[in-house]
Order: structure tokens, then C-alpha cells, then sequence
């Protein structure tokens, strides 16, 4: 399958390179002991996802999740740890009790995916997209049209959500 | 072209990493991050299946990942105003120590 016409191959190989760089991240995620380098090693899968958007030709969907997911949550998690670092830092595990039966679980998991993911005949190929349509303008068409109200149940949800965290963090 | 289990290799590697982290961490907001994980898992195979899909012209897979990038977002910052309000109280952020609600 692979090494048949050049330009796929080097399709592959710059997802094998995004792919290996996001899982190395997303491990060291959950395994690194110092929490702010969790939080780098996050910005670090959260941009290889991001680079995968743009190999799935879902270029709105990259720059929404660098600007949302780096640009904002990477910032705001940032910030926790700051404020609610000294606590856990050299004394003891970053894992609980449960840790050992966690990482059989996780593994299980992963397994059960993969034998499934297997198991399907999936589609080999993508589906040429219309480039000159205007994805973009076709995206926010949606927005406006068929998922209107899903669009503005997000956009209520997003506000009370903000609102209320202000009113949790706030110190009375 | 980048075969589709491929992507959802990555994304079910992405999500098993998240779902160890989300149980096993000491540190909310260690658990917090691990929780965006599998949320961005979710989003690899939603536009994966988009693209691969018979119906790419209708974008319904990046207006899901779209939403949830969203619900995401207000997840985040609750939860993590939520970690703020505890260590206020608690002055700790460890899920161990957390057991108010353990009778």
C-alpha cells in the first residue's frame, strides 16, 4: 500500500510525523511528573491535532482550535497552576491509588479500539473536496441556516458559562 | 492518501492517554488537561469520518467539532474556576483530598 505513487507516500509521512510528535505529547501529558511541563506537552498535542485538521483539509477548524485551545484554554490553565501551585510538587506520585488499575483500564481501552478499528473495512480514500466553493462560506451558512439554534444554544451556554466561572473564582 | 484508520489509531491512542490520565492524576487540573485530551480525540474522528464520509459537501462533521470545540472552552473555564474555589477553601487541589461529599 504504501511507496505506490510518490505524492501520497509523502501525504503519509507528514502524517506519521504529526501523528508520532501528537501521541509523544499527549503521553507525556499524563505522564510527566512537573505539571507545568503537562501543561506545554498540551499545547504541544493540542497543535499536532490542529496540524491533523489541516491534513483533513479542515483549514477554519485549525486556526479555530489554535486560537480557542492554545490561544485560550492553554493560557487559562496556565494561570491555575500559578495560582494554585506549591502544593504538589516533588513530595510524592502526580498519580493516585488507582493508578495501576487506571493504566489496565486505559490500556484495555485502547486495545478494544484498535481490534475494532481493524476489524471494519473503512473507505481508503477521501472524498475530493470542492475547494473553490468556499468552505468557509458554506461553514457559516450552516451556522446561520440549518444549525441555527444549536449555534445559539452554544452561544447561551458559552455566556453562563463565563459568567459563572467569574462567580465561582470571584473571592468573596 | 492518509488511510482512515490511521486517524482513528491516533485519535483512540489520544483518547486512551486522556482516559489514564482523567483517572489516575492526583492534580485536578492534571485531570482537567487529561479531559481536553479526549475531547480533541472525539474531534480527530469527527472530522476524520467527515472527510472520509459520502457526504463531505455538507460540513456536518466540522460543525460538530466546531460545537464542541466551544462546549470545550466552557468547560475548561468552569472547571478550572471550580479548582480555584476549592483551593481557596481547601488549600489544596489534590482529588484525593476532595472528599467532602464522602460521607
Amino acid at each position: 500500500m504504501p511507496f505506490e505513487i510518490p505524492i501520497p507516500t509523502l501525504t503519509q509521512l507528514v502524517f506519521l510525523v504529526i501523528a508520532l510528535f501528537t501521541a509523544f505529547c499527549g503521553l507525556m501529558v499524563v505522564l510527566s511528573r512537573n505539571l507545568f511541563h503537562n501543561a506545554l506537552f498540551l499545547v504541544g498535542a493540542l497543535f499536532g491535532v490542529a496540524a491533523n485538521y489541516v491534513l483533513l483539509e479542515a483549514e477554519f477548524l485549525a486556526v479555530s482550535q489554535v486560537l480557542v485551545y492554545i490561544g485560550a484554554i492553554a493560557t487559562l490553565i496556565a494561570f491555575a497552576i500559578m495560582l494554585t501551585r506549591g502544593m504538589m510538587y516533588g513530595r510524592t506520585s502526580p498519580m493516585n491509588h488507582v493508578s495501576g488499575k487506571a493504566a489496565l483500564g486505559a490500556l484495555v481501552f485502547f486495545l478494544a479500539l484498535l481490534s475494532f478499528v481493524r476489524t471494519v473495512p473503512w473507505p481508503a480514500d477521501a472524498q475530493s473536496v470542492n475547494a473553490n466553493e468556499g468552505m468557509i462560506a458554506s461553514l457559516g451558512n450552516l451556522f446561520a441556516t440549518t444549525y441555527v439554534t444549536a449555534f445559539e444554544v452554544v452561544g447561551l451556554l458559552l455566556l453562563v458559562a463565563l459568567v459563572g466561572a467569574v462567580m465561582l473564582a470571584r473571592d468573596q | 492518501m492518509v488511510p482512515l484508520d490511521w486517524y482513528l489509531v491516533l485519535a483512540a491512542f489520544l483518547f486512551s492517554c486522556g482516559l489514564f490520565g482523567a483517572l489516575a492524576r492526583r492534580n485536578a487540573i492534571a485531570v482537567l488537561m487529561s479531559i481536553e485530551l479526549m475531547l480533541n480525540a472525539a474531534n480527530i474522528n469527527l472530522v476524520a469520518f467527515w472527510r472520509y464520509g459520502n457526504t463531505v459537501g455538507d460540513l456536518a462533521g466540522q460543525v460538530f467539532a466546531v460545537f464542541i470545540i466551544a462546549v470545550a472552552a466552557a468547560e475548561a473555564a468552569v472547571g478550572l474556576a471550580l479548582i480555584i474555589a476549592v483551593y481557596r477553601k481547601r488549600k489544596t487541589v489534590n482529588v484525593e483530598e476532595l472528599d467532602l461529599l464522602a460521607g
